[in-house]
């Protein structure tokens, strides 16, 4: 998995609530095409015209949010369902950081997974920084995991919270797989125990 | 110490504190479907990694593959891509795979139950969100992504934060016309789509207790759409009555220890929960959603709102929504024309939900330029409900019947809403494209789909004489 440490760039406002994850990706996108070609289709039914023509109302299509790497999103940010290729999508448009006030909390797992930083800041924040950038396209924010702080263009450093353990998973690019390798033994000494215990759990052959 | 359902299963599956609220937990079943399960299984692999627990994982196709009859496992372009591989990757790994037309296929979340393999006090997972369905027997059931699949089939476990607790009450009797699905609805109305976030669901009062167990399952099946991840109700005499004889589910001597067991799995008098919402049964009339999100919900006998009466920050929500819905305000939402009606999916697919939608429907047809599919969640449901000659109901109305499968719920496999049409549609999402690329999605409960199917429009069930 990818680290994440700190990034700096531009960050795009896309502040409607409970922005769901099919509206991020089409779920038939995600049997057709792999984890890493999933760009052309990131937020398609928002990004294009009936057409096929890009929206030029749409955020990510202005100039100077095009490929931002941080997300400014409302409240409950990919809600609904547990698609991980929603997190890839963002990846594939060049989004490693999502600042909300809330998270759909699936989403926020996968993001874990992919070495994407989901970021919990006050709903008043979030549209500060929202009008920030809109007033200050081009100047960059920063989000940084190791201090754990985004700091807006010539702003003071807004500190976040983030779990421990999510944090040094991101920092070292472990996911969760990599954090549970040197559990093996307790796994098998609880299910020793538990076929005891629940044997009605415990399915045979 | 008083304790929550919640805190009880929780607490018989934590195998270590990792720190920050964190645990790892035991997973009891694992359940593979073809859209997720098929890329963990695919991940797994590149990771070099084998499947710890085969007997805990089960693994049917229900997303991709086609719900037309006469359907095979490569029907669609999707599931010839997908199927075969993850039946093959199932079956090399030990995993029970149930094939497309297997007597014991459908729905992952309507098999789970209906086979016993879901089970009270059991941790269930699924890389899909409506695993909180399974909940509705008392167990703690929850979605997770992909490499969290991967995960759970590497270890057999799971990593996760204890989510608070939240409970939810239904007090008193359902009106006319009111069933689990208006109640659910009604709950995603009050709380909203994010309400429930990172807590654990329990359902309890009156009105939950007297639900069989599919009621229960609509109910647990639409906790995700407030942003709980899981919803529960505690076991009882109905829950083990359900469950006795089923296929997966403990036989004899150890049936009578499980149950004496899962008498234990309801809270403490005196249990502290996070936050409780009591809801009284008499507010609640059938439902219908109006707009994009679970929680743009109203009584049908109401009109389309006015975003100008929004909640702080909620009116250029409810504009969009409206534009995308093609509805202005103040229309009664009875006047509005349907194109198409669907009745299936892991929220109302299940015997029950087909019975209601029947009584409606007997004697009557499907309106002129209405599309109407039944897609029964399963090969059991499918066959049980033709025995009691429902199909004939539905098809003389002229509606479709088909093969089990998630359909136009998630329209993966290619079975959409045109762009621009409208539908009544027993499902949990009316998200912007979920059922098909601008197809505009009105949730509703069976009974109020099968009025809207003989009606042409949004009908309150409650008009139509039975």
């Amino acid at each position: 998995m990818q680290t994440f440490t700190s990034l700096s760039g531009s960050a795009a406002p896309l502040m409607a609530a409970n922005v769901n994850t099919d509206v991020i990706i089409r779920i038939e996108r995600l049997s057709d095409y792999e984890r890493d070609a999933l760009e052309p289709f990131a937020f398609e039914a928002w990004r294009f015209t009936e057409d096929g023509a890009e929206d030029p109302e749409f955020v990510l299509n202005q100039a100077q949010w095009r490929g931002a790497p941080i997300l400014l999103a409302g409240p409950n940010f990919g809600c609904g369902s547990s698609r991980e290729g929603a997190v890839w999508a963002l990846n594939c448009i060049g989004v490693r950081a999502v600042i909300a006030p809330s998270f759909g909390g699936i989403f926020r797992n996968n993001c874990y997974q992919n070495g994407t930083l989901p970021v919990v800041l006050p709903e008043e924040t979030v549209a500060a920084f929202a009008e920030i950038a809109r007033a200050q396209p081009d100047a960059p924010f920063t989000v940084d995991l190791e201090r754990c702080v985004v700091v807006p263009p010539n702003g003071a450093p807004v500190a976040f919270e983030i779990d421990g353990l999510r944090r040094q998973g991101l920092l070292k690019g472990l996911d969760d797989l990599g954090l549970t390798a040197e559990r093996m033994p307790e796994i098998a000494a609880f299910q020793d125990r538990d076929r005891e215990v629940r044997p009605w759990v415990w399915i045979d052959g | 110490m008083a304790r929550t359902l919640f805190e009880k299963v929780w607490r018989e599956h934590v195998i270590a504190e990792i720190g920050d609220g964190y645990e790892l937990i035991h997973v009891d079943r694992n359940l593979l479907h073809d859209l997720s399960g098929a890329k963990a299984l695919a991940d797994l692999e590149r990771r070099g990694l084998s499947v710890h627990s085969p007997d805990l994982n089960f693994a049917v196709p229900d997303h991709g593959i086609s719900t037309a009859p006469g359907r095979t496992a490569t029907s669609t372009e999707i599931s010839a891509r997908l199927a075969p591989p993850f039946a093959a990757r199932s079956r090399a790994a030990g995993i029970r795979y149930w094939d497309v037309n297997d007597p014991e296929q459908g729905i992952v979340h309507v098999i789970g139950p209906e086979l016993g393999l879901t089970l009270p006090g059991l941790v269930i997972t699924c890389g899909d969100s409506h695993t909180s369905t399974h909940g509705a027997l008392g167990a703690i059931a929850f979605g997770v992504g992909s490499t969290e699949v991967a995960h759970v089939l590497a270890t057999q476990t799971i990593v996760q934060k204890r989510p608070g607790t939240l409970q939810v009450r239904f007090e008193g009797q359902a009106g006319d016309g009111v069933g689990p699905k208006d109640m659910i609805l009604y709950l995603m109305g009050v709380i909203g789509a994010g309400g429930g976030d990172g807590y654990a669901l329990e359902y309890g009062g009156s009105a939950v207790r007297a639900l069989d167990i599919e009621g229960r399952l609509t109910i647990c099946n639409m906790s995700i759409e407030c942003g709980a991840k899981m919803g529960m109700v505690a076991p009882d005499d109905v829950t083990f009555d359900y469950l006795e004889g089923r296929r997966y589910a403990p036989r004899g001597a150890a049936f009578d220890a499980a149950i004496a067991h899962w008498r234990s799995l309801t809270s403490d008098p005196g249990a502290v929960f996070d936050r409780e919402v009591v809801i009284d049964m008499a507010d609640i009339a059938p439902q219908i959603t109006w707009g994009t999100s679970p929680e743009h919900v109203l009584a049908v006998d109401d009109r389309v709102p006015d975003p100008a009466a929004a909640p702080d920050g909620k009116r250029a929500a409810w504009q969009e929504a409206l534009a995308y819905m093609d509805l202005t305000p103040g229309t009664a939402l009875q006047d509005v024309p349907v194109d198409h009606v669907f009745i299936g999916s892991c929220t109302n697919s299940r015997m029950s939900d087909l019975k209601a939608a029947a009584r409606i429907v007997d004697g009557r047809k499907v309106a002129g330029g209405v599309t109407a599919w039944v897609v029964p969640g399963s090969q059991a449901v499918k066959a049980e409900a033709e025995a009691a000659g429902l199909d004939a109901v539905f098809r003389a109305a002229g509606f479709e019947w088909r093969e089990p499968g998630c359909s136009q719920c998630v329209a993966a496999n290619g079975e959409t809403v045109a762009p621009g049409q409208r539908t009544v549609s027993t499902t949990n999402r009316n998200f912007e494209g979920r059922q098909g690329p601008r197809a505009r999605t009105h949730l509703a409960s069976p009974a109020m789909a099968a009025a809207a199917a003989v009606t042409g429009r949004i009908t309150d069930v409650r008009t139509l004489e039975v």
